[in-house]
């Protein structure tokens, strides 16, 4: 590992500014994933600012009946919190999807959006990868790309955004709360990442020292009937190949809404918005769901080891929604 | 760049100067002589290096000290009190949870806090069985005893080369009962 400095800032404000002085600082949360990269000579900083003490490490509920979460909670935290698990259970379950309890206890709301890649060429330096150096061509299109994108890929980039969280959160429409050295924002979670076109090394449209400080759920009244499915190698522990979000509120057997979010195929959490579209306003049934999930995936574009997605996710978005139509009183 | 931490580990307070690169895992490897927690992976893959870390189970690896000046950590030598085995240990034994030994300090710290953390209701993956969430919505204390599949999903976070799985889940499963 290069070395770098290591500040605790004193309020998020400090945090903001510690960062727009030094083009080669990072933020610090739990490091899960941060050190790991710093580890593997992927990321460089000079610089390392603490935010675990200036980002808000509490989840409350709003006036309007949305909730906020701190981005300085732990994932365990937030999995464990009974307004979650009893409001938005899908986002309690992708939580518990993900890593383990040992790096869930360190790793933060703020740090598990902005977790990079795992495709293993953009983790190995000795290899060309334009997320890492920019120019230097994809290895995984040619290379081993069986775990990679299916939708919304670049012929510069064709990595996986592996954050389960980001799915659940996608599908709730939740929103994230920057502040930054051009003041505060709100940016909806499904604007929070990018597609990879010509610039793959962007991951997200967030500026050099923009802090994220919490995440807004909405109130969404139906999630309370809602369901994370992850489909991976092995049964825990393991990044996903596909994964499901999904809540629908149904009335007299008729979709009055629905929401579909996909992990796993594309760069970014995959909000389903043709399917969910397709599925509003009617009845719904396997063969209905199976239209729509196909409609979702019309675009999908495999590389020569990951069709199998294609199909994978079809099935999972039909049988997903399905038990939660089945599992309706 | 060298900072001053301070440190409590297994009940003693210690000073020490690291690069601010050091993991955890080094400082009490290296630094403060206490093997216990091992190196599998040193990239949050495997457990070998859990600690409990202010009360909670967490990878020493990915963990920079600097990060955790004045921490309270607790590593599977800090178990055993007054010269007696941490029930956990003991079972461990009894069961033959074991071949090699290397994954075992971190497997034993990982049970002892998974026990506490279904004791106060922390819900798994596996928590949640119905499709609609509702499951998890009981935010009562989990069996683990009579959930054997909770043991695992809660323990995969820890890995075992040697694939001692089938005795650690009734060498916990004991402690969880009593
Ligand atoms: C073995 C292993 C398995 C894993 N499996 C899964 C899995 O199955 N599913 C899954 O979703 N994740 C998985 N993870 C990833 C894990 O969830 C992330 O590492 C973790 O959530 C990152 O959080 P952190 O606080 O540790 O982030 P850090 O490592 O501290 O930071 C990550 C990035 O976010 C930036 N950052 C941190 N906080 C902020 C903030 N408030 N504002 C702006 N930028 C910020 C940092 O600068 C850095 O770029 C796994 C990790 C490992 C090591
Ligand atoms: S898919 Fe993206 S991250 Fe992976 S090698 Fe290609 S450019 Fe790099
Ligand atoms: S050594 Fe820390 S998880 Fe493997
Ligand atoms: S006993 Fe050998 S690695 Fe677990």
């Amino acid at each position: 590992m290069r070395p770098f400095r290591y500040e605790r800032a004193t309020d998020a404000a400090n945090a903001v500014a510690l960062l727009a002085r030094a083009p080669q600082a990072a933020f610090l949360g739990g490091g899960t994933n941060l050190v790991d990269l710093m580890k593997l000579d992927v990321a460089r900083p000079e610089l390392l600012v603490d935010v675990r003490r200036v980002t808000p490490r509490t989840i409350e509920q709003l006036p309007d009946g949305g909730v906020r979460i701190g981005a300085g909670v732990t994932n365990s935290d937030l999995a464990a919190d009974p307004l979650i698990r009893r409001r938005y259970p899908v986002v309690a379950q992708a939580v518990l999807n993900g890593a383990s309890t040992q790096l869930r206890n360190l790793a933060t709301v703020g740090g598990n959006l902005l977790q990079r890649t795992r495709c293993l060429y953009f983790q190995d330096i000795t290899t060309a990868c334009n997320k890492r150096e920019p120019g230097t061509g994809c290895s995984a299109i040619e290379g081993h790309n069986r775990d990679l994108a299916i939708l919304g890929t670049s012929p510069d980039c064709i990595a996986t955004n592996p954050s389960d969280l980001a799915v659940a959160l996608a599908a709730m429409d939740a929103t994230v709360q920057t502040i930054g050295p051009d003041g505060s924002r709100a940016i909806p979670l499904t604007e929070l990442h990018r597609l990879p076109g010509s610039e793959p090394q962007h991951d997200n449209v967030l500026t050099h020292g923009e802090l994220i400080m919490a995440v807004v759920l909405p109130p969404l009244p139906f999630a309370t009937r809602s369901y994370y499915r992850k489909i991976r190698d092995r049964a825990s522990y393991a990044f996903a190949l596909v994964s499901v979000a999904a809540a629908i509120d149904l009335v007299d057997g008729q979709v009055r809404d629905v929401r579909i979010a996909l992990g796993g195929v594309a760069p970014k959490p995959w909000r389903a918005t043709r399917a969910e579209d397709l599925l509003r306003g009617g009845p719904v049934d396997e063969e209905r769901l199976r239209r729509a999930a196909e409609a979702e995936l019309a675009d999908a574009r495999p590389q020569a080891d990951n069709a199998f997605k294609i199909p994978l996710a079809r099935n999972a978005i039909v049988r997903t929604v399905l038990d939660l139509v089945e599992a309706a009183p | 760049m060298d900072t001053e931490i301070a440190l409590r580990v297994d009940g003693a307070d210690h000073r020490l100067t690291v690069d601010t690169r050091t993991t955890l895992l080094d400082a009490l490897r290296e630094r403060l002589g206490n093997t216990s927690p091992k190196k599998g992976c040193d990239h949050g893959q495997c457990g070998a290096c859990t600690i409990l870390l202010d009360g909670r189970r967490a990878n020493s690896c990915l963990a920079l000290a600097v990060a955790h000046d004045g921490a309270d950590i607790v590593t599977a030598a800090g178990l055993a009190a007054d010269g007696q085995l941490h029930p956990m240990q003991r079972s461990f034994i009894e069961h033959d949870a074991f071949q090699c030994g290397y994954c075992t300090p971190g497997q034993i710290v990982s049970a002892v806090a998974m026990v506490e953390e279904a004791a106060t209701g922390w819900p798994s993956a596996v928590t949640y069985r119905h499709p609609d969430g509702t499951d998890g919505t009981d935010t009562g204390p989990v069996d683990l005893a009579a959930n054997p599949d909770e043991i695992r999903e809660r323990m995969s976070g820890n890995l075992c080369r040697c694939a001692a799985y089938a005795n650690m889940i009734p060498a916990i499963q004991e402690v969880a009962r009593s």
